[in-house]
């Protein structure tokens, strides 16, 4: 992988913005996506209560995952899926391998999980003669380029056509110079619908397995995951323990929620329910552990657990839009990377939460209601209680410079609300935020905005 | 004796299987049980639904036409396809002008289908989304792998959201089902939206009055 395992978050932020093309172009089109959610939630009026719903169910299946796991376990069983169980990534990667071995299988296609990558899937089969491509636009373009996705829902978010450009006109052979995204997309479908029906094994990642039924549901917009799996002679499955959910009636719940909180849409193009096998296929689900029940015995952050990966919390938060995923060195980027990535490595993780100005907003959008910016908050008690970071002072300073350091003209009157609500988006109402206590201040606050700007402002 | 009893539980857990260990860390971790909520009152509505549901449906890339009968899908294909091209269908009304899909041959077969012509059994018209199972598919693949995918329903099975939808669609009996709402898409180059993925480039919606 090309980044760098050295640097921390504000490190790796600060190499980002550099670029100030860059990430005013990654601010913008964040924030964009972030006011299409507010758009499409606004048409639901029973949005808030739907989110309460999921929050709840999504409760109930943290507090009871054992029944639920063993019901969808023989539920699977019945439909005639295989099972499998991995403590940890190492475990997850060699039932992948025995599966292909078996069948004499060295090629596989694979579509979104976050899960693989955070296994490191493509890299322990590669090491064993097996080429795995992913096939997911964004993804292809990351593996393409040796680098993980900076996005769940938008893997290459950070990087510019003219890039993809060249990284296409280098792996694909088209003409240097060609940037056009329709054109660089239909020279990608033929390379791919190649690959789909010459591969005789495909793995798909599970958005919602349903316990009462044994079946599981993938939601794509590229049809990816579809092509994959229904030309596939071995059809495989890796999820987290987490993603059960107990009725199939709870799926409208859900899928109401998911692609409207991630991109504005009101559903993915394909939403497929996996149950059964077709005639003649192999179907093999892996439950993987990979630090999940650890989670759920801490009590103050097991509520990650209830994600449903939308990718909300990334697109409204200041601090990500303008670090970009990759200087989150872990898969899951964004706030709920940096409240899950803690519970794998301490150490290695005690930076994250610090990348965050704990205005909320991630919070505020969040499907599922995860307390995400309280967690983070508490996140740094944890760490600095155990001795897990150095500098944690600093680090939190870094975190509001960057957000503070957008070019807007914010002194000017007219557009200081806007900029205000883009770059702090729910500052109101939140405690644990510095900037709330001075703006709360009942005589009024000491230093205007500008000042405290002009004495803080980041050394660029 | 205290790292004697030790060594004996790491030794006992060793024999525990993966599947053991980690039910038996859900069981230890999990908290109090928390009840499930009530859902029965999300609901949608009926008015105009034909019409919200077309609506949806050109918001999403798609094409939509309300039609009286079969005829006028054909007249609408002829003139909407290219029919020189190789035309699937699981509708025995469509034979005369499209090949009648098999359930039994190798999916990749479908490889060089420009339309899939095929029955849905009803749609959502909050999210413009169609359901399907592998039943009415013919194959998995078809509503995939085609070019161009048509899909036939009856107005009066458009239902307002998806909890209506999961209440028709119940446990089920499939192998495969899925909701499909428009052509495929990707904005993952600069978030410029692309129609055509790796799925079809284009999907249209026959409404029988
Ligand atoms: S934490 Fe909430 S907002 Fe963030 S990705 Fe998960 S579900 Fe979406």
């Amino acid at each position: 992988m090309k980044q760098s395992e050295t640097k921390d978050h504000a490190g790796l932020a600060e190499d980002f913005i550099k670029d100030e093309e860059r990430v005013n172009w990654h601010d913008g089109a964040l924030w964009y996506i972030r006011e299409k959610r507010d758009i499409a939630s606004k048409q639901i009026p029973e949005w808030e209560q739907l989110r309460e719903a999921a929050s709840k169910i999504k409760s109930n299946v943290i507090s009871n995952l054992h029944e639920y796991l063993l019901q969808f376990e023989a539920n699977l069983t019945k439909n005639g899926i295989i099972v499998h169980w991995a403590q940890n990534a190492q475990e997850h990667n060699e039932i992948v391998y025995s599966i292909l071995k078996a069948k004499e299988i060295n090629q596989m296609v694979k579509s979104k999980s976050m899960l693989t990558e955070e296994c490191h899937l493509n890299e322990y089969l590669g090491e064993r003669g097996i080429d795995v491509i992913n096939s997911d636009l964004g993804e292809y373009i990351q593996q393409i380029d040796n680098e993980p996705p900076s996005h769940i829902v938008l893997p290459c978010i950070h990087k510019r056509k003219e890039e993809i450009g060249e990284l296409f006109h280098e792996h694909l052979g088209t003409e240097k110079g060609l940037s056009d995204p329709t054109l660089l997309t239909r020279v990608a479908r033929k390379h791919l619908r190649n690959v789909f029906l010459t591969r005789r094994a495909a793995l798909t990642g599970v958005n919602f397995a349903v316990a009462e039924t044994g079946e599981y549901v993938v939601c794509t917009n590229e049809g990816n995951a579809d092509m994959g799996a229904h030309l596939s002679e071995v059809q495989i499955a890796s999820m987290g323990l987490e993603k059960i959910i107990p009725q199939k009636k709870h799926l409208g719940i859900f899928l109401r929620l998911l692609a409207r909180s991630a991109t504005g849409q009101p559903i993915t193009i394909y939403s497929s329910h996996y149950k059964k096998p077709r005639k003649g296929q192999e179907m093999h689900l892996i439950l993987v552990d990979a630090g999940r029940t650890r989670q759920l015995g801490r009590t103050d952050f097991r509520d990650s657990l209830k994600c449903i990966k939308c990718g909300g919390c990334m697109n409204t938060c200041p601090v990500y839009r303008k670090s970009g995923g990759l200087s989150y060195h872990n898969t899951i980027s964004g706030p709920i990377g940096a409240i899950l990535a803690p519970n794998l490595d301490m150490k290695k993780h005690a930076d994250l939460p610090y990348a965050s100005t704990l205005c909320g907003s991630c919070s505020n959008v969040c499907p599922v209601k995860i307390n995400i910016h309280e967690q983070l908050y508490k996140w740094r008690q944890v760490i600095v209680k155990e001795g897990c970071a150095a500098n944690t002072k600093a680090l939190g300073m870094k975190a509001m410079a960057w957000t503070l350091s957008s070019p807007g003209t914010f002194t000017n009157a007219g557009k200081a609300g806007r900029w205000f609500l883009h770059n702090i988006p729910f500052v109101v109402n939140n405690k644990l935020n510095p900037w709330y206590k001075q703006r709360d201040m009942p005589e009024g606050p000491k230093e205007s905005f500008a000042e405290w700007y002009a004495k803080n402002e980041p050394k660029r | 004796m205290f790292s004697l009893v030790k060594k004996s539980l790491n030794s006992a857990q060793s024999f525990m299987s993966s599947r053991e260990k980690i039910l038996e860390a859900v069981l230890k971790n999990q908290p109090q049980t928390t009840v499930l909520p009530d859902i029965s009152m999300f609901k949608g509505d009926k008015n105009d639904i034909i019409q919200r549901y077309v609506d949806v449906f050109k918001t999403i890339g798609g094409s939509a036409f309300i039609v009286d009968n079969l005829d006028s899908v054909k007249d609408l294909i002829n003139e909407h396809f290219d029919v020189t091209k190789r035309i699937v269908t699981t509708l025995p009304e469509l034979s005369d002008s499209a090949e009648l899909i098999s359930a039994t041959v190798d999916p990749h077969t479908y490889e060089d289908v420009e339309l899939a012509v095929i029955r849905a059994p009803f749609s959502v018209a909050e999210n413009g989304a169609v359901w399907l199972t592998d039943e009415y598919m013919g194959q998995r693949i078809i509503p995939y792998i085609c070019q161009h995918l048509a899909i036939i329903i009856t107005a009066e099975s458009i239902v307002p959201t998806l909890h209506e939808a999961y209440e028709k669609i119940g446990l089920g009996s499939y192998g495969f089902g899925g909701f499909i709402g428009g052509p495929s898409k990707t904005a993952d180059i600069e978030q410029a939206l692309v129609l055509g993925a790796h799925g079809p480039l284009s999907m249209t919606v026959f409404i029988l009055k």
